[in-house]
């Protein structure tokens, strides 16, 4: 019974992906989101006491969104044939999903994913400092380049990312993605930081020129806020922070994933014991390095 | 009187580190720490930690060897905890930090504001009085870091002088410059709200030192025995009976009086980081307290009455 339910999710979730991606209904697509949306979010509801599920279902519905970005990117771009204009037509969209992300840093408090909650969360206040604050906020940056490259790296990046959750949840990993997911990070990353850093430099004269986001003396609270000098201190500790935050866990994952590879080829025992087991092992196996895996 | 042997070993590699032959049953910890130090003399005893278990909990200096549950050879488990300080060299440094800082800024020093400021003084009068305060508070720490406190740890790692001093006179830094600012605006409510605040301050700061002096006097000099906190003549040591951690909810009080004298945003961020803190250490203490003594009063909360 609970397997058919995941089998069911798994395909009405490609299915809405499908159906999202027919060109006729683009148009209308932020339309149909919402009750999209919703009826995918009962599936999670229906489901919630399985922890293993809810993990599975969430990935795929993360997935599956982010292919969608990537078409509608795609789709823009194939039929206008510049970047200009880009980031306008998906902006919306871009928000709700990143903003979204807030709620991976609380199945970390809850437990279910067992990655530490602060380093979720200094990654989801990254990307949402990014779409909020520098990229919505600051118009005139929204045609550069380095918004389209640091919106490109993001989403080839979050969908091997989830595509190597949902195919590793249902123990069908094709190596293709496996691959993906452990070398594409040696290019996307630095080109990612590389996006993100030029378009804050290239928001810098707008900021200071409009004085945006700042309070200046004297006010009765005795304090003042300069976003100029404040972005730029951002993009001073970019570097260590990310290397901290993002690449050390991404190379514990590597060191601990090749190791596990060798619990799994001894069992003992009757053909059904043998299986009970290896079924066992791997739920688990999957459970504790999906929490690795999400930092 | 039969003489004990004790082998020492490293707790994460499980290498022999020292062999003692001949220790004295009534060795304590503390000796046999000097006696490890002296075959190993990079690991001076304030940076050893003895255990029974690899994994089990430090063994305290006092502890003697006879009535721990160990054979006539004994064997330890040796961890390095790190370059350590004394606790009163990080204290007075951070404690002295913020003192030449604000005044530092106070006397508007070159280079922090603009030139035809330089050396001028502020015009409002809070501001004088929340310099006289300020330093009145960080002096008073120094001293009783010098002359009231007994600390039961002598050291703590190294490392954590960078951070403390760091949050220190970091934060002084940022009060201070906008205290002593040209354009600092005065408190909305003016001679009220100041007069308010500095009764608050004081009022705080007489009770947080009744509280040292209170803890000072629950230990003998020299002595690492722990007992609880009873209220004593002092009125400001009844609010014992409400609270575990009194110093820090006077702490906490001194600082809020700070706030509303100079009605700063960063000395509000700063009362509430340290709030923060104090909640923790107070919790911690607060357990500690009920874990150790049975008959631990229980109308007490760790750091405001009924609330936290």
């Amino acid at each position: 019974m609970s397997f058919n339910l995941e089998v069911t999710g798994f395909r009405l979730n490609l299915f809405f992906f499908f159906f999202l991606l027919n060109p006729d209904i683009f148009v209308t697509v932020n339309v149909l989101k919402f009750p999209t949306d919703f009826f995918i979010w009962s599936f999670f509801i229906v489901d919630f006491t399985f922890f293993f599920k809810f993990v599975l279902f969430y990935s795929v519905y993360v997935l599956c969104r982010w292919l969608v970005l990537a078409m509608a990117m795609l789709r823009f771009y194939i039929k206008k044939g510049t970047h200009k204009g880009l980031y306008r037509s998906i902006a919306r969209t871009l928000k709700f999903f990143q903003t979204f992300a807030l709620v991976e840093v609380g199945h970390c408090a809850i437990g279910i994913v067992r990655t530490s909650v602060i380093v979720t969360g200094v990654q989801v206040c990254s990307r949402i400092f990014m779409v909020w604050l520098v990229a919505s906020s600051i118009r005139q940056i929204q045609n550069e380049e380095s918004v389209i490259l640091f919106l490109v790296v993001w989403t080839v990046t979050e969908i091997t990312r989830y595509s190597y959750y949902t195919f590793k949840l249902l123990n069908h990993l094709p190596y293709f993605v496996k691959w993906a997911r452990y070398n594409f990070f040696i290019v996307l990353y630095p080109l990612g930081v590389i996006g993100e850093l030029l378009s804050i430099y290239a928001a810098l004269p707008f900021v200071r020129r409009s004085g945006m986001y700042s309070m200046r003396l004297p006010n009765k609270y005795n304090v003042s806020f300069d976003y100029y000098y404040c972005l730029i201190i951002v993009m001073l500790s970019y570097i260590p922070c990310k290397e901290t935050v993002c690449l050390e866990p991404t190379f514990k994952l590597l060191q601990t994933s090749f190791s596990c590879k060798t619990h799994l080829t001894h069992s003992k025992g009757s053909k059904l014991a043998v299986r009970m087991r290896s079924i066992n092992k791997k739920v688990i196996g999957s459970i504790s390095s999906i929490s690795e895996n999400y930092g | 009187m039969k003489h004990y042997e004790v082998e020492i070993l490293d707790a994460k590699t499980k290498e022999k580190l020292c062999f003692l032959d001949k220790v004295e049953p009534n060795a304590t910890i503390g000796e046999i720490k000097s006696m490890f130090h002296r075959t190993h003399p990079q690991w001076y005893p304030a940076r050893q930690s003895i255990r029974l278990d690899p994994k089990g909990k430090s063994l305290k200096d006092e502890d003697v060897l006879q009535h721990l549950p160990v054979g006539t050879t004994a064997t330890f488990y040796f961890r390095d905890l790190g370059a350590q300080i004394s606790w009163v060299t990080v204290f007075l440094t951070e404690y002295t930090g913020p003192l030449v800082i604000y005044l530092l800024f106070y006397f508007r020093v070159p280079f922090i504001y603009a030139p035809k400021y330089d050396f001028t003084t502020s015009k409002h009068w809070v501001v004088h009085l929340a310099c006289m305060c300020h330093s009145f508070h960080y002096m008073k720490r120094l001293l009783e870091t010098l002359f009231v406190h007994r600390f039961s740890h002598g050291t703590m790692p190294l490392r954590n002088i960078f951070k403390n001093c760091t949050y220190y006179w970091g934060f002084a830094a940022w009060m201070a410059y906008y205290i002593n600012h040209p354009l600092y605006t005065p408190p909305i409510y003016g001679e009220q709200q100041i007069r308010l605040a500095l009764i608050l301050f004081l009022f705080c700061q007489i009770g947080n030192f009744s509280i040292h002096i209170a803890l000072r006097n629950l230990r003998p000099p020299g002595s690492k025995t722990r007992k609880i906190p009873y209220p004593t003549k002092n009125p400001f040591t009844w609010i014992f009976l409400l609270v575990s951690c009194p110093n820090y909810t006077y702490e906490l009080g001194s600082w809020l009086g700070f706030t509303l004298m100079t009605q700063c945003l960063p000395v509000a961020f700063f009362t509430l980081v340290g709030f923060i803190q104090m909640t923790v250490w107070a919790k911690g203490k607060h357990r500690s307290y009920l874990k150790e003594f049975r008959d631990y009063p229980p109308l007490r909360s760790p750091i405001i009455p009924f609330i936290l």
